[in-house]
C-alpha cells in the first residue's frame, strides 16, 4: 500500500465547505433562544458615573439586561492571562482585573458594559441605544513608545507596566560590543494589525435546567481550554456541567484562542433566564474587541566584526498589551519572541528585554506567528541593514553566520534538533535567478522605476509547548495534546483529536496519517474535533502545533491499537505476539505466512467467537475486550521550521506604489503530510506577512479612537496585491517525533514582513520607512532620494 | 436597521409625490442601504425608483451620450454605443466597486449623493454634463456643492445626465487600497471649446482644476504639466493621504490621463 503521507491528497472537507453545508456558530438557532447585542464603551478611558437601564428594560422584547453588577454579585471570574511572566529584578507581573463586563471603569473603546437580551435581534439593538451611560471621560494613553510616561490606567500598575523581563546575559553582551569592530543598530516600530478573520467572533449558549448543564456553541480554536478557563477561573459551571462546541469555525490565526467576555457573559446569562442566547459579532465588534497582534516598539544592536561576524546582540522592546493581558498575552511578547532574538545566526552573547505595558487599546494577543514574527523582524532587517553598511552580499553575510551543524544550541534557549540553513538559501537563490537581479534593476531603472531585493533567512519554534522545554524557561504551563483512535466493530474509524479545524484541514491531514499507521483505507477514518464532550481532552490548535503535537498523539494512539492488536492476532494465528509483524493493515507471522487483517482483530475484540465455529474467545487471557486507544503527547522539545525567502519590487517613484514583483519561499518544514494544503497554508501566511509589510496598519488616535475599523480603512490585502508565489522546500526531518514534521502554519507570516520591508528598503537605498510601506510614505522617501542625488551631483 | 414603508414607484410624478421630508429615493441603494444599516441614516419611507423603466438606458447622438438615472454602472461599462462614443465613460464604469455593487449600483445614485471620492461626478465636470431632473436641467458646474451636496431640492429627482463627447478623454483613478475609492481620480476631456481637468477625491467635492485646464488648452501634452505644483492647502488630509501627497498625485494622474488620450 503507497504511503498517504506525503501525497496530495483532496481534502475531505472541500465538498462540505464549497456546497454550503458547512455548520458555523451562527447557523446554529435554538427553539425560543434571544438575541443579544452588547453596551460596550465608545470611550478609551472613563469611570462609569452611572449606568441607567430603565428606560431600555421596558423596551419592546427585551428579556433582560444584565451588567457588571450582576457579574460581581454572582461571583463570575474575569478574563485571565494565561503565563505568569517574572521581570528582570524578581517580582512577579502585574495585571489588573478583567471583568467580562466592566463595572467601575472602562480602559478601550469596545469594553463591553452590559449585556441587552430581546427576542429579536432589532429588538435588542434598539433597546441597547436606550441604555445611558453617564461616563467620566479619563485621558488615554494609546502609543507604546510613550504608554510608560503616562497617567497609570490600572490602579496599582506604575508606569503602565506589566513586566521588565529579560533573558540572556546583559555582562556577556557587553564584553562582546567592547569587543567589536562596529556596531550596527536599528530601530523598528512592529505595526500593530487586527486578525480578520472571516467568520467573525459568535456564540450561542443554552441552557438545560433538567440536567443544569449548560452548552456554548463558540468560535473557539480549543474548546477544551475554554471550558476549563470558563470553569476554573470564570466560574461559569464545573467542568461536567460545561460543554463547549466549536463546530465550523471560519478562520482563528490566533484571534479565537482566548475565551471572550460574550462566551462567558452569554453563558451565564442562559442560566439566569434559561433561555437560550445568541450573539454574532458585526465586523465593526471584531475590528474593536478581537485580540489585535504585533504592536512593538524595538531598538536592537549588532556587534560584528569589520568582515561581518556576528559577536553580540541586544534587543530592547517595549510590547503593548493593550488594555488588560489575556490568555496569550504575556507570553507572546516574552517565550515566543525573546528565545528567537537571534533568529539562525549563531551569536555567542545576547540578550532579549522586554517591557509590557497597558494602554487603552484592545487587547494584543497572539496573532499568527505570534511573537516570532516580531523577533525575525528585527535581526534580518538588522542583517540586511549590517550587510549593506559592511559592503558584504546578504547572503554571504548570512551564511557566514549560520550554525556550523545540528543539533545548534543556541546561546539564548533553543536547541535546534535539525535544518540545513545553507542548502535552503542556496535553493532559494536559485528560485529567484538571485543572480538576475542587477539586469532586472537595470531594466526597472530603464522605465523610470526603482528596484530592490531583500532576503530573510529565518527559523521558529513550534508545536507549542513541550513541558520541560517551557519548564525550565521558569514557565509553568506546558501544553500536550490528546487523541483517542477509536475502531468500531465493523472496521471503520473515528479518531477523536484536542486539537481543532478552523482552516486547517485536519479532516484530511490526520486522516492521512491514521490510514498510514492502521493501514484502513482513509474514506473510513473519521476525525472528530472541536467538542468537549466527545474527545478527551485538548489544547487546541495555534503556534503550528496540530501536526506536531496533535498528530502525534494519534500516531501514538495508533501505535497502542497496532500493539494490542499484534497480541490478539497472535492468539489468533497461534503464534507468540513477538512473532506477529503488521504492515499495511495485516499482522502476519512471517514463519507459518498466516494473516489476519485488523478489522478482522477489531471484529474479534468486539464480537469474540462469532466467527469461529468452536465458539472459543479469540482474546488472550486478560485482555479487555474493545479496541479504542487513548494517548497524551507532550513532545521532547519545540519543533523548529526554518527557510529562506526572497522578494522583489518595483517602486513607482512618481506614486510611491509597491508592486510586488517577485516572491520566492523555501521552506524546511520536515516530512511534509500533504504538499497541496501546506501551499495553501503558506500562501495565507505569505498574504498576511506581506499585508503587514505593505498594507495592514491598525491605528489610534491619541483619544483612543480606531481610526482603521472597517474594510475602507484598513486595508486587507486582495489577490490582485501578489504576484504568484514561487514556493519550494528542502527537507531535513525534525529529530524530536516519529513522523518528522516541523510544522507550516506561520512561517509566511514570520518571513514576509522582513523579505519584503529588506526589498522596498534595497529600492530606497537603504533609507528606513516603517510598516506598513504605503505608497505616501515610500514617495517621500522617494523624495529625499532625489533630493540627495541632486546634492550628490 | 429601524422599520419603513416601502413604495415602487411606477414614474417619476408618483415618486415626486410620495415623497417627504423624511424619505429617500432607492436606485441601487449601495449607500442609502449600508447607511441605514449602520444607523448613518433613518427614513419614514423608502421610494424604490428602479422599476420606473424611463429613468433606465442609454442613449448616444452625435453630440452626446444620455444615461438614465437608474442605468447601473455595469450597463455603462459594457455598452458599445458608450465604449464606441466616450470610451473612458464605460471604463470608469468597469472601474466603480466590485461586481457586486457594479451590478445593482447607479449613475443617478452616484451623483446625487456627491461622495467626494466617488468616480461619476469628475465625468459629470470633464464631459460638460447636464443634469435633467424632473423639475429642470442643471450644468454640472452649478450642480456639485460641496461634500455630499448638491443643488438637488429635496423630492427633486435626476433622470438622466446627458454628457457631451469629446475628441479625446481619459479618467485616471489611484486607488485607495482598502476601499478602492479613488484617493484621487483624474478626468481630462479636450473639447472643442476647451479642456477640462475634473478632479475627484482631492477636495471635498469635485471641481475642475483650473491650472492644469489652462496649461492643457494652450498645449495639450504630457510635458506641458510635468512638474506642475499644485497648491495644497485646501485639498483633503486623512490617515490615507496628506494635502501635499493628495496635490502630487492629481499631476500625475493628469499626466497619465493625458498620456492616455
Amino acid at each position: 500500500m503507497a504511503s498517504l503521507v506525503g501525497s496530495r491528497v483532496e481534502r475531505k472537507e472541500d465538498k462540505r465547505f464549497l456546497t454550503g453545508k458547512g455548520r458555523y456558530t451562527s447557523d446554529i438557532n435554538l427553539v425560543n433562544q434571544t438575541h443579544a447585542v452588547f453596551v460596550r464603551s465608545p470611550h478609551a478611558r472613563a469611570k462609569i458615573k452611572k449606568l441607567d437601564i430603565s428606560k431600555a428594560s421596558k423596551a419592546s422584547g427585551v428579556v433582560s439586561i444584565l451588567t457588571g453588577n450582576e457579574i460581581a454579585e454572582d461571583k463570575i471570574g474575569g478574563l485571565i492571562a494565561g503565563w505568569a511572566i517574572r521581570s528582570e529584578d524578581g517580582t512577579e507581573m502585574k495585571c489588573p482585573a478583567n471583568p467580562p463586563l466592566a463595572k467601575d471603569n472602562v480602559n478601550f473603546v469596545g469594553d463591553p458594559i452590559a449585556i441587552v437580551i430581546a427576542d429579536s435581534l432589532d429588538e435588542a439593538k434598539v433597546a441597547a441605544e436606550m441604555v445611558k451611560v453617564d461616563y467620566k471621560v479619563l485621558k488615554a494613553v494609546t502609543g507604546t513608545a510613550d504608554a510608560m510616561k503616562g497617567d497609570a490606567i490600572h490602579d496599582g500598575i506604575n508606569k503602565n507596566l506589566c513586566f521588565d523581563w529579560l533573558l540572556g546575559d546583559r555582562q556577556k553582551v557587553k564584553e562582546a560590543f567592547d569587543k567589536a569592530d562596529k556596531v550596527i543598530s536599528i530601530d523598528i516600530i512592529n505595526n500593530r494589525l487586527v486578525p480578520n478573520a472571516m467568520e467573525p467572533r459568535a456564540c450561542v449558549a443554552d441552557y438545560n435546567s433538567g440536567s443544569d448543564e449548560i452548552t456554548l456553541y463558540t468560535t473557539s480554536q480549543n474548546p477544551h481550554l475554554s471550558r476549563l478557563i470558563m470553569s476554573a477561573f470564570g466560574n461559569v459551571a464545573p467542568e461536567h456541567k460545561l460543554r463547549v462546541v466549536a463546530p465550523d469555525v471560519g478562520g482563528g490565526f490566533g484571534s479565537k484562542i482566548n475565551v471572550y467576555n460574550e462566551d462567558i457573559v452569554c453563558s451565564w446569562a442562559a442560566k439566569k433566564i434559561n433561555r437560550a442566547i445568541k450573539w454574532v459579532a458585526e465586523r465593526s465588534e471584531s475590528f474593536l474587541t478581537d485580540i489585535h497582534g504585533r504592536d512593538h516598539v524595538t531598538h536592537a544592536e549588532l556587534a560584528v566584526t569589520n568582515d561581518g561576524k556576528f559577536l553580540g546582540f541586544k534587543n530592547e522592546t517595549i510590547a503593548n498589551l493593550g488594555a488588560y493581558a489575556r490568555v496569550f498575552g504575556t507570553v507572546t511578547p516574552t517565550y515566543l519572541f525573546g528565545p528567537c532574538a537571534t533568529g539562525v545566526y549563531d551569536i555567542p552573547a545576547a540578550y532579549s528585554n522586554v517591557k509590557a505595558v497597558f494602554t487603552n487599546t484592545a487587547p494584543v494577543d497572539a496573532y499568527r506567528g505570534a511573537g516570532r514574527p516580531e523577533a525575525t523582524y528585527t535581526i534580518e532587517r538588522l542583517v540586511e541593514k549590517t550587510a549593506m553598511e559592511l559592503g558584504i552580499d546578504r547572503t554571504e553575510i548570512r551564511k557566514k553566520n549560520f550554525p556550523s551543524s545540528f543539533p545548534f544550541k543556541q546561546t539564548l534557549v533553543h536547541t535546534v534538533d535539525s535544518g540545513d540553513y545553507v542548502a535552503g538559501l542556496d535553493k532559494a537563490k536559485q528560485m529567484a535567478d538571485y543572480d538576475g537581479f542587477q539586469a532586472r534593476k537595470k531594466d526597472s531603472e530603464s522605465r523610470g522605476k526603482l528596484r530592490g531585493i531583500g532576503v530573510t533567512s529565518y527559523f521558529e519554534a513550534c508545536g507549542i509547548a513541550p513541558s520541560a522545554a517551557v519548564m525550565s524557561l521558569g514557565c509553568g504551563v506546558g501544553l500536550w495534546e490528546s487523541a483517542e483512535v477509536r475502531f468500531n466493530p465493523t472496521g471503520q474509524v473515528t479518531v477523536y483529536t484536542g486539537s481543532h479545524s478552523h482552516g486547517q484541514s485536519h479532516q484530511t491531514t490526520f486522516a492521512q496519517i491514521a490510514a498510514d499507521e492502521l493501514g484502513v483505507p482513509m474514506e473510513n477514518i473519521d476525525i472528530v474535533h472541536g467538542d468537549t464532550d466527545k474527545g478527551t481532552f485538548g489544547m487546541g490548535t495555534y503556534g503550528s502545533r496540530s501536526l506536531t503535537v496533535g498528530g502525534i498523539a494519534i500516531v501514538k494512539a495508533c501505535n497502542k491499537i497496532v500493539e494490542k492488536g499484534k497480541r490478539v492476532a497472535a492468539k489468533m494465528l497461534e503464534a507468540s505476539p513477538d512473532e506477529v509483524d503488521f504492515k499495511d493493515g495485516e499482522f502476519i507471522v512471517a514463519k507459518s505466512n498466516k494473516k489476519k487483517t485488523i478489522g478482522e482483530v477489531a471484529f474479534a475484540l468486539y464480537l469474540p467467537g462469532s466467527r469461529d465455529s468452536e465458539f472459543k474467545s479469540p482474546l488472550p487471557e486478560g485482555e479487555e475486550p474493545g479496541l479504542k486507544e487513548t494517548s497524551f503527547f507532550d513532545p521532547a522539545n519545540f519543533s523548529f521550521p526554518a527557510g529562506s525567502h526572497i522578494a522583489e519590487v518595483e517602486i513607482d517613484p512618481d506614486t510611491g506604489e509597491v508592486k510586488l514583483e517577485k516572491y520566492t519561499a523555501c521552506d524546511d518544514f520536515g516530512r511534509i503530510v500533504n504538499p497541496m494544503i501546506v501551499e495553501g497554508q503558506v500562501h495565507g501566511g505569505l498574504a498576511q506577512g506581506i499585508g503587514q509589510a505593505l498594507y495592514e496598519n491598525a491605528e489610534y488616535d491619541e483619544t483612543g479612537q480606531l481610526m482603521t475599523g472597517s474594510y475602507m480603512d484598513y486595508t486587507m490585502p486582495r489577490a490582485d496585491n501578489f504576484p504568484e508565489f514561487n514556493i519550494g522546500y528542502t527537507c531535513t526531518h525534525a529529530t524530536t517525533n516519529p513522523l518528522g514534521v516541523k510544522g507550516c502554519g506561520e512561517a509566511g507570516a514570520i518571513a514576509a514582513p522582513p523579505t519584503v520591508m529588506n526589498a522596498v528598503i534595497d529600492a530606497l537605498g537603504g533609507q528606513e520607512i516603517t510598516m506598513p510601506a504605503t505608497a505616501e510614505k515610500v514617495w517621500k522617501a522617494c523624495k529625499s532620494m532625489k533630493k540627495s542625488n541632486a546634492k550628490a551631483a | 436597521m429601524k422599520s419603513f414603508n416601502y413604495h415602487s414607484a411606477k414614474d417619476s410624478k408618483e415618486a415626486s409625490k410620495l415623497s417627504s421630508s423624511n424619505s429617500a429615493y432607492l436606485a441601487g441603494g449601495m449607500t442609502t442601504i449600508p447607511s441605514m444599516k449602520l444607523g448613518l441614516a433613518s427614513y419614514k419611507d423608502i421610494i424604490d425608483i428602479k422599476n420606473i423603466k424611463k429613468l433606465s438606458g442609454i442613449k448616444v447622438s452625435g453630440k452626446s451620450v444620455t444615461i438614465g438615472a437608474t442605468t447601473k454602472h455595469v450597463e455603462v461599462a459594457n455598452s458599445k454605443d458608450v465604449k464606441k462614443a466616450i470610451s473612458s465613460l464605460a471604463a470608469l464604469a468597469e472601474g466603480i466597486g466590485d461586481p457586486q455593487v457594479r451590478n445593482r449600483g447607479t449613475i443617478g445614485g452616484s451623483i446625487a449623493n456627491n461622495d467626494p471620492s466617488a468616480d461619476y461626478p469628475s465625468a459629470c465636470i470633464a464631459l460638460d454634463a447636464t443634469i435633467h431632473t424632473n423639475e429642470r436641467k442643471i450644468e454640472a458646474s452649478k450642480f456639485f456643492k460641496g461634500m455630499f451636496e448638491t443643488a438637488l431640492k429635496k423630492g427633486e429627482l435626476i433622470e438622466a445626465i446627458e454628457f457631451k463627447i469629446p475628441e479625446k478623454s481619459s479618467y485616471q483613478k489611484y486607488p485607495n487600497p482598502a476601499s478602492r475609492y479613488a484617493v484621487v481620480g483624474v478626468y481630462v476631456a479636450k473639447h472643442k471649446d476647451g479642456t477640462r481637468v475634473a478632479v475627484t477625491g482631492a477636495k471635498p467635492c469635485v471641481y475642475n482644476d483650473k491650472d492644469l485646464s489652462k496649461v492643457l488648452d494652450s498645449n495639450f501634452s504630457v510635458n506641458s504639466i510635468a512638474g506642475m505644483e499644485l497648491k495644497s492647502s485646501d485639498m483633503n488630509s486623512d490617515i490615507h493621504a496628506s494635502a501635499e501627497y493628495r496635490a502630487n498625485l492629481v499631476v500625475i494622474q493628469a499626466k497619465k490621463a493625458v498620456e492616455a488620450c
